[in-house]
């Protein structure tokens, strides 16, 4: 006896779903992730690859099956069924796509609104040394203050590195140790706030261990910031087209634990600021 | 057939005011500018073999990055499914005997050649431009003047002559059709170039405002985008994608409208879901408008608008996938001719909705911050620009050549065509959704010796495809001279442009324009056929 098309069609559906399941889980194709929305963002990730791999195989078949299927015989030169259209498929094909999208948007929109996408920056300004401060007094919306985007989660208390994208090279200043650096070291678990310029032209800073990327724009700064949370050393990344050296524009973080941060801060922190309350408390 | 009504071969070479002509001018034109542009490619694609930048210098690397780009958008893809296969058709399809403006029409092309040949001027006077295809400012105005004001004048030409083609295909369209035909009676491509000229009159304006800023900026001194004069370097961005959103659908709208035209005919079924096909090309107009920031993700835009464009993107792909559905539904219980055109057209279904997907996925923001700029976005358009519209235009012209020639092209080296392009495609651009994920940049010379591997295979790819492009060539050239007689209507097709002679004589038919209200009345129900309907598949078993 032979199998009818209804179970075999409903046998199909589900190996492919457990496929694509499995493909999602299973199927590792990120980077090690040092960050803790990384995760997150991985997991949206494994959703979308479990939705792709599942339409791309399963439309794949029916391709394959109706060229194989209902290829035409030679000496055929009939027609096929002269279908026009289908009412109930139709928004079956409409309705299913629109519900499984715009659940995806909510799911991502929360995912971002968590890491800080959706902060709010009309109050929140870039640290200015004092003169500049001075200089935008009155003028509160003065662009070189006012933080444009980003990922910000406004907690404030965030450790604060200021970073500086020019043709070819990122540079890091540590404004509460006031020191400039060609490497960035961050420390474990501790939230950062990078506050990203531009010299010239438009970069980008990514870290794909992170899985955070912001470009960093002449004239509109913007802030970053995150928890690292894995040690080792990562590859910052220029991502926006800047140059002939764009390629080669790269440079590396250094995640490590609170005490070896303190004391590369303290190695790095410039003689004068670094001892002066020292001595006098010892004094 | 009338020898008298034949096109004598030198007005190919002139300012004919055939519709026909100027098709098949764009065709091979644009045709011309997809093997420069190829061989760019190749040049990346060696530069890529290696992480070190030692294959040319890197300024260099970058005007052919930008080259290439440039070209196969603005002088290959635009041109030829919009200004080869609109002109070639829309006429026949409306019922007419020629476009409503031939004069504007010629003029159009006319601006083509010499808009490409100023762009690849620029290579041998001071270097062409080496900021990309996007030119976003500053680097746009610090990189060396002379190649990027040439590049801004060569787009602005072609866009120019794209407004032109445009507004001529509305005119055609709602003006030059047979008395008796409806809206509702035309074959889908013509509202596929309807959608897609609207866009073309809609948007490619924002783009020339944005470029002649731009160019101020550059010659002038002037600061609209330029943030050291106080200008703001995001609104040109707003700008550019304000045009180059709806361009990707310029591009791709057409060749829809193509497929929907190929695949009844080789499927011998009437196109499944007419209304629907249409509804969602309307859908993808209006939306097609209003998703520009999804490339601005991490450009420091407001949260609202990434919350505003994340939906309205993702939207999209529902009137998308509606026309994916109707395709696999009229290809359904077919009788398929497993041909060159059908099988470009099923490479296309699978590559596109590859492309599709990995587009709902980089309109995630959560997702797209880590991709943005990457070789996956690399990947994800060429699954769409490459693999689904150049597949198309591959299927469409297998499916026409015998009517622009009256010959017949070689099946065999067609199919190997095919093998070769779907297999070369694949190679090489399906390691680059990798590439992006795990840390390779978009538009690098250099690159992390970790990726070399996967790099190699991806150019592997690409000297596959190179070798693809030579059966296809050798196919034109021997079947245009040699190749069996097409006969009139070889695929027993219904539509207008079969029920004449091939090549057709000057005037479209020589007798009056024939009415076809159902242009994909395929399908053995037998019914009472109207009388004002000529049916394509009796003209032609009665032979004509
Ligand atoms: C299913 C529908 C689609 C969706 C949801 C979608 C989504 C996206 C998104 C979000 C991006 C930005 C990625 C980034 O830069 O981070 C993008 C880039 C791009 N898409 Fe799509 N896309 C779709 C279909 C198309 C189509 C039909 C075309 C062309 C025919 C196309 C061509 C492009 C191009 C050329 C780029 C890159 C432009 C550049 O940066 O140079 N996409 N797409
Ligand atoms: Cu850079
Ligand atoms: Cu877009």
């Amino acid at each position: 006896m032979p199998i009818p098309a209804s179970v075999l069609t409903l046998a199909a559906g589900i190996l492919l779903a457990l496929v694509s399941l499995w493909v999602g889980q299973n199927i590792n194709l990120m980077p090690v992730a040092a960050a803790d929305d990384a995760a997150t963002v991985d997991a949206l990730f494994k959703v979308l690859l479990s939705i792709g791999v599942g339409l791309l195989l399963g439309i794949t078949a029916m391709l394959v099956v109706a060229l194989v299927h209902f290829r035409r015989r030679p000496g055929d030169h009939l027609d096929g069924p002269a279908v026009e259209g289908n009412l109930p498929l139709e928004i079956f094909w409409t309705a299913v796509p629109a519900i499984v999208i715009l659940m995806l948007g909510v799911y991502s929109y929360d995912i971002y609104a968590r890491m800080g996408g959706m902060a709010d920056f009309n109050h929140h300004t870039s640290m200015p040394p004092p003169e500049v401060e001075q200089a935008s007094l009155g003028n509160p919306a003065d662009p070189e203050t006012v933080i444009w985007g980003g990922i910000d989660r406004a907690e404030g208390m965030a450790f604060p590195v200021e970073v500086t994208a020019m043709q070819f090279a990122f540079i890091f200043h540590y404004p509460q140790q006031n020191f400039t650096t060609g490497e960035l070291h961050l420390p474990l678990g501790q939230p950062v706030e990078l506050q990203l310029k531009s010299n010239d032209v438009i970069h980008a800073f990514w870290v794909p261990e992170f899985r955070l990327k912001q470009d960093v724009i002449p004239g509109q700064p913007t802030v970053l910031s995150f928890t690292a949370n894995r040690q080792g050393d990562y590859d910052i990344i220029c991502a926006e087209l800047c140059g002939p050296y764009h390629g080669g524009m790269r440079s590396k973080v250094v995640v490590e634990d609170s005490r070896s941060f303190e004391e590369w801060l303290i190695r790095n922190t410039p003689a004068t600021v670094a001892t002066a309350p020292d001595s006098s408390q010892t004094a | 057939m009338d020898v008298q009504h034949h096109t004598p071969w030198h007005e190919y070479f002139g300012f004919s005011l055939d519709h026909k002509v100027i098709g098949i001018q764009y065709l091979v034109t644009g045709f011309f500018f997809y093997l420069v542009g190829g061989t760019l490619a190749g040049m990346i694609r060696v530069e890529l073999v290696t992480p070190l930048s030692d294959f040319m210098a890197r300024d260099t690397y970058n005007q052919v990055l930008t080259l290439h780009g440039t070209i196969m958008i603005f002088l290959w893809i635009v041109p030829v499914v919009n200004g080869a296969f609109g002109n070639y058709l829309v006429p026949f399809y409306v019922g007419a005997r020629d476009m409503a403006f031939p004069r504007l029409n010629a003029v159009a092309f006319w601006m083509l050649p010499p808009a490409g040949f100023l762009l690849l001027s620029s290579y041998f006077i001071g270097g062409a431009a080496q900021s990309g295809w996007t030119a976003y400012p500053p680097l746009s105005i610090t990189t060396p003047a002379v190649g990027q004001m040439i590049w801004i004048m060569s787009v602005l030409l072609l866009g120019g002559s794209s407004i032109f083609g445009a507004v001529n295909f509305i005119a055609t369209i709602l003006k030059l059709r047979r008395p008796g035909l409806g809206l509702f009676q035309l074959p889908m491509f013509c509202w596929a170039m309807l959608g897609t000229s609207v866009l073309v009159v809609l948007a490619t304006p924002v783009l020339a405002g944005a470029l002649i800023l731009l160019s101020m900026d550059i010659v002038a001194g002037t600061g609209f985008f330029n943030p050291a004069l106080g200008g703001n370097a995001v609104v040109y961005q707003h700008l550019f994608w304000f045009y180059s959103h709806p361009a990707v659908y310029i591009m791709v709208l057409p060749a829809f409208g193509l497929v929907s035209e190929i695949l009844p005919i080789h499927a011998r079924k009437p196109l499944f879901g007419y209304r629907s096909m249409i509804y969602s090309i309307l859908g993808i107009v209006f939306l097609g408008l209003i998703v520009w920031a999804h490339h601005m993700f991490t450009s420091g835009t407001p949260p609202w608008m990434r919350l505003f464009f994340t939906i309205a993107t993702a939207i999209i792909a529902v009137p998308t996938g509606i026309k994916f559905f109707n395709w696999l539904a009229t290809l359904w219980q077919g009788k398929l001719a497993l041909n060159s055109a059908l099988l470009f057209c099923c490479g296309f279904i699978f590559n596109f909705v590859f492309g599709g997907i990995t587009g709902v996925a980089l309109a995630q923001v959560p997702f797209d911050v880590h991709v943005h700029d990457t070789y996956f976005v690399v990947a994800h358009f060429h699954y769409i620009v490459f693999g689904g519209t150049v597949f198309v235009i591959f299927a469409a012209i297998y499916h026409w050549f015998p009517k622009m020639s009256g010959r017949l092209l070689n099946e065999h080296l067609g199919r190997l065509h095919c093998l070769l392009s779907f297999l070369g495609f694949n190679i090489c651009f399906f390691p680059q959704h990798w590439l992006g994920l795990n840390g390779m940049p978009r538009r690098v010379a250099e690159y992390d010796p970790q990726f070399q591997l996967i790099n190699q295979i991806s150019s592997v790819g690409a000297l596959l495809l190179a070798i693809s492009t030579l059966p296809f060539l050798i196919n034109v050239v021997w079947s245009a001279w040699k190749g069996a007689p097409a006969g009139d209507n070889p695929w027993r097709a219904c539509t207008t442009e079969w029920l004449t002679s091939s090549p057709p004589p000057v005037e479209n038919w020589l007798r009056e324009a024939p009415l076809v209200t159902e242009p994909y009345d395929y399908g053995s129900v037998e019914d009472a056929m109207p009388v004002t309907t000529v049916r394509g598949r009796e003209l032609w078993s009665a032979g004509r």
